[in-house]
C-alpha cells in the first residue's frame, strides 16, 4: 500500500467528498491560496474555487457560527480552526448553538458540518497555542468527537464525520501532520465508522487505551516491554464520542490490568471517562490491579522545549505506571 | 406607499394576536400553568409584525428570546406556538426549547435564541447558502440593542459585509438591556451608526410605525440581493419588564406610560379609520378573531399530551 502523510489523508478526504457532494463547503482562516496555517488544504483553492473554498476574517466566533447557519439551512460544511486553542473564541457557536439546535427545536435542524482543529503539544508554541481540549467537548450532548492517530484513520474517520447529520468536532494532531503511513489509493473509498475503537497492537498482559498522539508513543512502549517479556495491548479509542465502551471492557476482562493515557491535563480529562467505563462494568471482576491513568501535568504547555517534552507521558512515564501495574 | 385593505388587515390581525398571545401568556403565568420564564415584545409589535410580512416563505429568519411578534409575523401556527409556550408535545420543539427556543424551519424561522447575539453568526451562514444556491431570497436576522455590544454582532456584519450577503440585519432597539438604559451601556445615540464601521448601509426608523417598517424591509429585500448586507435599527419600546421576574426598579412609571401612548397598534388602528381603509366595526371583527385565535390556542396547548421521559434521547443527536 502507498504511504502518505497524515496531512495528505486529511486533504484527500475533503478532496473527496467535495468532488461527490457539490453541497460541501470549506471555510476558515488562511485555507485558500495560503493552504492553511499546516498546509492542510494547499492546492484545494485552485481546485474548487472561492465560492466553495473560502478564506475567512480572523472570526472564530462568526465563522463557526456560519457553519452552523449554512449547514442548518442545508449545505454540509468543514470550518478550520487554526489551533484547537481557538475554539475558546467560537465556544457559545459550538456548545450553545450547534450542539443544541437539533433537540432544542424538536428535531427540525441538524447540523452537519466538521469542525476541524489541530491539538497538542510539541511545536514550541506554548500555552496558547497547545492545549489538548477534547475533554470539553466530549462532556456537551450533540456533539461528536474524534482524534485520529493514523493517516489511514485521519482518512476514514474524515469522510465518516464529513458524511454525518451531526456537528462534530475532528481534533487533529499537529505532531502528525508529517507523519506517514499507509492509506488505499484514491480510487478505493473506505470509511472508519465512529464508535469503534481499533486494537492497535493485540497483547495479553497489560492494556494502554489511548486515543491521538499517544497512541504511537504506547506502541513504542509496547516494544520496549515486549522486550522485557510483557505482552501489551493497546487501544486506540479513535472516537471519544460515541465511545467504543465494549472493546475497552473486553480487553481489561483479558488482562486484568489496565493503563488510560492521555497528553490532555490528567485532572477532569478524559481519561476519568475512560476508567469509569471500564471500573463501573462486569470487568471489575477481572481487574488484578487498580485502574491507572497517566495524563499530562496539570499546567499549562511551557515554551522551553525540554519543559515542554516533560509535561505530557513520555514513553519512560508511561513505562514506569505501566510496571506499577504488573 | 399604499397598502392594500388585505395587507392593512394582515398587519393589523398580527398586531393584535401577539398581544394578545402575550397577555394570555402573562395569564397563564399567574396562574401558574406554565413555568420557567418569558420575554414580552408588548408595545414592539409593529417590528417583527412589519418586517416579517414583507418576508416570503423561503426568506429565513433568526429570532430573539423576545420574539413572539417575530414568529406570529412569519405565519408560525399559534397553536403549536402556545403548546411550546406550555411545553407539551404538540409544540413546535415537542417542549424542548420553550418560546425563547422557538422555531419553525416549514416557515423560514430558522430559531429564536436565548443567547444575546446568537443567532448574528448563524444568520450568515443561512444568507450564505442562499448567495451559494443563487437562491433569491434573504436572511433577516433579529436581536436587540443589547447584542450589538456583543463580539458576534461585529464579527458577523464584518463577514458578511466582505461576502455580500443578502442578509438584513434588524436591530429591535427598546431601549433597555434587561434593566440597563443604552445611554450606559455605548456612547451613541443611534445605533445605525455602526453600519458604517463594516462598510454597509445603515438606517434607523421608527420602530412603532408598522407600515414605515414594512415598507422599509420591502426596499432592504432588494438591496441586500444586489448589493449585501445592511443594518436596520427600529427604535421602540420595552412596556413590560424584562422577563416575569423584573421589578423594573431602573425606570419610571411615567416613562412608561409616555411610550404606552405610541402604542403601534392604536397607531395602525388610527390611520386606517382616518384613511378610510376600514370601519371601526371591522377592526372589532378582527380583535374578536384575534381573541378566539388566542384562546382555541390555549385550549389546543392545554388539552396536549406532555412530551415522555422515552423520548427525551431523540433529537440529541441526528441519524
Amino acid at each position: 500500500m502507498r504511504e502518505i502523510t497524515y496531512a495528505q489523508a486529511i486533504k484527500e478526504a475533503m478532496c473527496e467528498e467535495m468532488r461527490r457532494d457539490k453541497n460541501l463547503i470549506f471555510i476558515g482562516e488562511d485555507i485558500g491560496i495560503y493552504g492553511g496555517a499546516f498546509g492542510v488544504s494547499r492546492g484545494m483553492f485552485e481546485e474548487f474555487g472561492e465560492e466553495r473554498i473560502r478564506d475567512t476574517p480572523i472570526s472564530e466566533l462568526a465563522i463557526t457560527g456560519c457553519a452552523v447557519g449554512a449547514s442548518m439551512a442545508g449545505l454540509k460544511t468543514i470550518v478550520e480552526i487554526m489551533f484547537s486553542d481557538f475554539i475558546t473564541l467560537a465556544m457559545d457557536q459550538l456548545v450553545n448553538q450547534a450542539a443544541k439546535n437539533k433537540f432544542q427545536f424538536g428535531g427540525q435542524a441538524s447540523v452537519p458540518m466538521v469542525l476541524r482543529a489541530p491539538g497538542g503539544s510539541g511545536t514550541g508554541a506554548a500555552e496558547q497555542h497547545s492545549q489538548s481540549l477534547e475533554a470539553w467537548v466530549s462532556h456537551v450532548p450533540g456533539l461528536k468527537v474524534v482524534i485520529p492517530a493514523t493517516p489511514y484513520d485521519a482518512k476514514g474517520l474524515l469522510k465518516t464525520a464529513i458524511r454525518d447529520n451531526n456537528p462534530v468536532v475532528f481534533i487533529e494532531q499537529k505532531l502528525l501532520y508529517r507523519v506517514k503511513g499507509p492509506v488505499p489509493d484514491e480510487t478505493e473509498d473506505y470509511i472508519i465508522p465512529f464508535g469503534k475503537a481499533d486494537i492497535k497492537r493485540v497483547g495479553t498482559d497489560v492494556t494502554i487505551v489511548t486515543y491521538g498522539r499517544m497512541v504511537q508513543r504506547s506502541l513504542n512502549v509496547a516494544e520496549k516491554m515486549d522486550k522485557e517479556g510483557v505482552d501489551v495491548e493497546v487501544i486506540d479509542i479513535r472516537s471519544l464520542v460515541p465511545l467504543d465502551k465494549e472493546c475497552l471492557i473486553n480487553s481489561a476482562k483479558k488482562t486484568g490490568k489496565v493503563l488510560i493515557v492521555h497528553e490532555a491535563c490528567q485532572t477532569g480529562g478524559f481519561g476519568g471517562e475512560l476508567v469509569s467505563t471500564i471500573v463501573d462494568s462486569d470487568a471489575f471482576f477481572y481487574l488484578d490491579a487498580p485502574v491507572k491513568r497517566l495524563g499530562g501535568l496539570d499546567v499549562p504547555i511551557p515554551y522551553n522545549p525540554k519543559l515542554e517534552a516533560q509535561v505530557v507521558p513520555t514513553e519512560e512515564r508511561i513505562i514506569a505506571v505501566l510496571k506499577e501495574l504488573l | 406607499m399604499k397598502l392594500s385593505k388585505e395587507k392593512h388587515k394582515e398587519l393589523y390581525l398580527k398586531m393584535v394576536q401577539t398581544r394578545e398571545f402575550e397577555e394570555t401568556a402573562a395569564r397563564l403565568f399567574v396562574e401558574g400553568k406554565v413555568h420557567g420564564t418569558a420575554h414580552f415584545c408588548t408595545g414592539e409589535e409593529a417590528t417583527g409584525i412589519g418586517v416579517c410580512s414583507a418576508l416570503e416563505v423561503k426568506d429565513y429568519i433568526l429570532q430573539t428570546h423576545r420574539g413572539h411578534n417575530q414568529g406570529i409575523g412569519k405565519n408560525m401556527d399559534i397553536n403549536k406556538m402556545m403548546a411550546e409556550f406550555l411545553g407539551k408535545e404538540t409544540g413546535f420543539c415537542k417542549g424542548n426549547g420553550g418560546c425563547m427556543h422557538i422555531a419553525d424551519f416549514s416557515v423560514g424561522s430558522l430559531g429564536a435564541n436565548g443567547i444575546v447575539g446568537g443567532g448574528i453568526p448563524i444568520a450568515t451562514g443561512a444568507a450564505l447558502k442562499q448567495k451559494y444556491n443563487k437562491e433569491k431570497n434573504i436572511t433577516v436576522c433579529f436581536f436587540g440593542d443589547g447584542a450589538t455590544n456583543e463580539g458576534a454582532f461585529h464579527e458577523s456584519l464584518n463577514l458578511a459585509s466582505i461576502w455580500d450577503l443578502p442578509l438584513v440585519f434588524v436591530c429591535t432597539n427598546n431601549l433597555y438591556g434587561m434593566s440597563s438604559h443604552i445611554s450606559k451601556s455605548m456612547n451613541i445615540e443611534d445605533i445605525s451608526i455602526r453600519a458604517s464601521s463594516y462598510g454597509i448601509k445603515g438606517i434607523s426608523l421608527d420602530g412603532n410605525d408598522v407600515l414605515k417598517i414594512y415598507e422599509e424591509t420591502l426596499k432592504a429585500k432588494e438591496y441586500v440581493l444586489n448589493n449585501g448586507p445592511m443594518l436596520m435599527v427600529l427604535n421602540t419600546y420595552r412596556w413590560m419588564g424584562h422577563s416575569k421576574s423584573d421589578p423594573q426598579v431602573y425606570r419610571t412609571k411615567e416613562e412608561v406610560k409616555e411610550w404606552k401612548k405610541k402604542c403601534p397598534i392604536k397607531r395602525h388602528k388610527e390611520y386606517i379609520l382616518e384613511n378610510k381603509i376600514m370601519t371601526a366595526m371591522e377592526l372589532e371583527t378582527l380583535e374578536k378573531q384575534a381573541v378566539g385565535d388566542i384562546k382555541r390556542a390555549v385550549e389546543f396547548a392545554e388539552n396536549s399530551p406532555e412530551p415522555r421521559i422515552e423520548n427525551i434521547f431523540n433529537d440529541v443527536y441526528a441519524d
